[in-house]
């Protein structure tokens, strides 16, 4: 990519067309959000009709004890299956970037598949698998099951995120290590680990934002009497909306665009990549 | 290993010769060491991924019992008759053109949107990136429910479109209402890949193209929709395939009247309570997932 001579910008008409484009997808993509923030102040009941400024609609959630049991619930169950997910998935990642081993093509293939399947399937697929297994198990429907259905999935993306970090970075600063009579561990800890850093990160982060957005794989293995705020707000949705609704989402966005924003400062300030 | 421990000594160390042996050896040593490190995660996906994939597919021919369960035994393909019903293949139909739908308005609006980006300065190009990520990472709900706000019968759409003169707009609970939230929450699956597949041409390639005569159109058919060809099938995929899996989108954007897959198979399930079929439906989703990813393959793409 280094080498490319990359692609002159057109001129006129097209240009001018081209960056009409941009600018119309650019607010394509924000102003729902900028409205949805809009909306969240406003005194009245009707959720999309402006009615004068007021904080209510958070009071309300500050207020509500089952909203802040679905948000402590989702922030356990993301913490849980993040750390799991992000050990499993490099593992698997560093086992498929520097080795050889049996069985590598059947672990690549059943590493895409999480990622490719849809997640109404995945949520059949876990719902019969607990419904069959999880009393012979032992496990209760509801912080396991749900906690193993998001490791089930993020595994695979952390994987696909460390992979390409490892796909480029340099293996022969290992085997210096190792030349150098670095043991394995070390080589491992004070090389190789420095330089995936990144990418382990930022699956880190992929996997938490998958775990706090995933609404049908959730509803389908909560037991009853469990539910995160995903689920929890859906059911608002479809039961009827207010208000609280709206600043209840305005605090998930923000929640989630700050964790962006740490991870990209992170990134920066470490030299690596953006995304 | 034998260098565990490093001694002051090290230059006494036993050396080393790189017999055919001990290449052996360590080749041994690494493969034990590959398949060691694969394992947890190996074993994790086999029991909470392979094996509940299998049993969807056990399911499927399975018989529903009176008392709304599944007895496991009598395997039959009743399951498989029943997609051939009027209403399965109206809820089939509706699913597939929507998700077609989506994906050429997704291409439409991301190809000429990621060719604007490929051509820009490195600092403005990372800049465009990461404010198609924010969106991206945001959550998917929040951004649907954005919608529901927005194409509400009093909503702020309405009140524009009335303003204006044109009346109110009753978009909400439509069809368009579901390809709408479907393009707006997958947008990024086809932005991100078919810029990297734009970014990585090499730009004299389209100088040589215009050198030689062609025409804006001929060289932007002959020479970069080609080369930009594995992203516009990666991002197809990507859109496509969770479009037609879809079920939060058409909850809350959509009507009773537009029932898609992702909801239908999920009424079989915590409503109908009909797991054989419910596992069918799932089953032929999966197909169509598999052959797309196939091809995806097939023509050369390498990551998702």
């Amino acid at each position: 990519m280094s080498t490319n001579a990359g692609i002159t910008q057109p001129r006129g008409l097209t240009r001018g067309l081209l960056s009409v484009n941009a600018w119309l997808v650019y607010l394509f993509f924000y102003a729902p959000i900028v409205l949805l923030i809009i909306f969240s102040f406003s005194d009245n009941r009707n959720v999309g009709v402006w009615g004068g400024f007021t904080l209510d609609w958070y009071r309300e959630f500050g207020d509500s004890q089952p909203t802040k049991a679905a948000l402590w619930n989702s922030i356990q169950i993301a913490v849980a299956s993040t750390l799991i997910s992000v050990v499993l998935g490099t593992m698997g990642a560093l086992a498929l970037e520097r080795f050889k081993f049996r069985g590598k093509q059947v672990f690549d293939a059943l590493l895409y598949l999480p990622i490719i399947i849809p997640d109404v399937t995945m949520a059949v697929m876990m719902l019969l698998f607990f419904s069959q297994i999880a009393g012979w198990l032992g496990l209760s429907k509801g912080f396991a099951t749900i906690t193993l259905s998001h490791i089930a999935f993020s595994i695979s993306f952390v994987s696909v995120v460390v992979r390409a970090r490892l796909a480029g970075s340099d293996d022969r600063l290992e085997e210096a290590a190792l030349d150098l009579y670095a043991t394995r561990w070390q080589a491992f800890r004070f090389v190789t680990l420095p330089l995936i850093m990144p990418g382990i990160l930022g699956g880190a982060l992929l996997a938490f934002t998958l775990s706090l957005d995933d609404v049908v794989i959730t509803q389908f293995v909560a037991g009853p009497g469990w539910t995160t705020l995903p689920v929890f707000v859906f059911g608002l949705i479809r039961k009827g909306v207010t208000p609280l609704i709206n600043s209840v989402s305005v605090v998930m966005l923000l929640a989630s665009t700050a964790l962006v924003a740490v991870s990209l400062i992170a990134q920066r300030a470490r030299g690596g990549d953006v995304v | 290993m034998t260098l565990t421990e490093i001694p002051e000594t090290a230059p006494e160390l036993p050396v080393q010769v790189a017999t055919p042996e001990l290449e052996a050896t360590n080749e041994r040593n690494d493969r034990r060491r590959g398949f060691l490190m694969a394992l947890p995660a190996f074993s994790f996906l086999t029991v909470f991924f392979a094996l509940p994939l299998v049993l969807v597919v056990v399911y499927s021919f399975a018989t529903r019992n009176r008392f709304g369960g599944t007895d496991l035994s009598g395997w039959n393909t009743d399951s498989y008759q029943e997609l051939g019903s009027d209403l399965v293949r109206q809820v089939l139909t509706r699913s597939l053109v929507l998700a077609v739908i989506t994906t050429v308005i997704c291409l439409l609006l991301a190809y000429p949107f990621a060719y604007y980006m490929a051509t820009r300065k490195i600092g403005i190009r990372n800049l465009m990136l990461v404010f198609v990520m924010i969106p991206f990472w945001t959550n998917f709900l929040v951004r649907n429910y954005a919608w529901y706000v927005i194409l509400g019968t009093d909503g702020p759409l309405s009140q524009v479109t009335e303003t204006v003169g044109i009346g109110p707009t009753r978009l909400l609970f439509t069809q368009a209402a579901v390809v709408l939230g479907l393009v707006y929450g997958f947008l990024p699956f086809m932005i991100l890949p078919l810029y990297a597949s734009i970014e990585r041409i090499d730009g004299r390639l389209l100088e040589a193209s215009r050198d030689l005569y062609a025409t804006g159109a001929q060289s932007f058919r002959h020479v970069l929709l080609p080369l930009s060809l594995p992203g516009v099938v990666a991002g197809s995929i990507l859109v496509f395939i969770p479009s037609l899996g879809a079920y939060v989108t058409p909850e809350i954007l959509g009507g009773a009247k537009t029932t898609l897959l992702g909801s239908y198979i999920v009424t079989q399930f915590l409503t109908a309570r009909n797991f054989p079929f419910g596992a069918a439906l799932s089953t032929v989703l999966m197909v169509i997932m598999l052959s797309a990813t196939i091809v995806y393959f097939r023509k050369g793409g390498r990551t998702l």
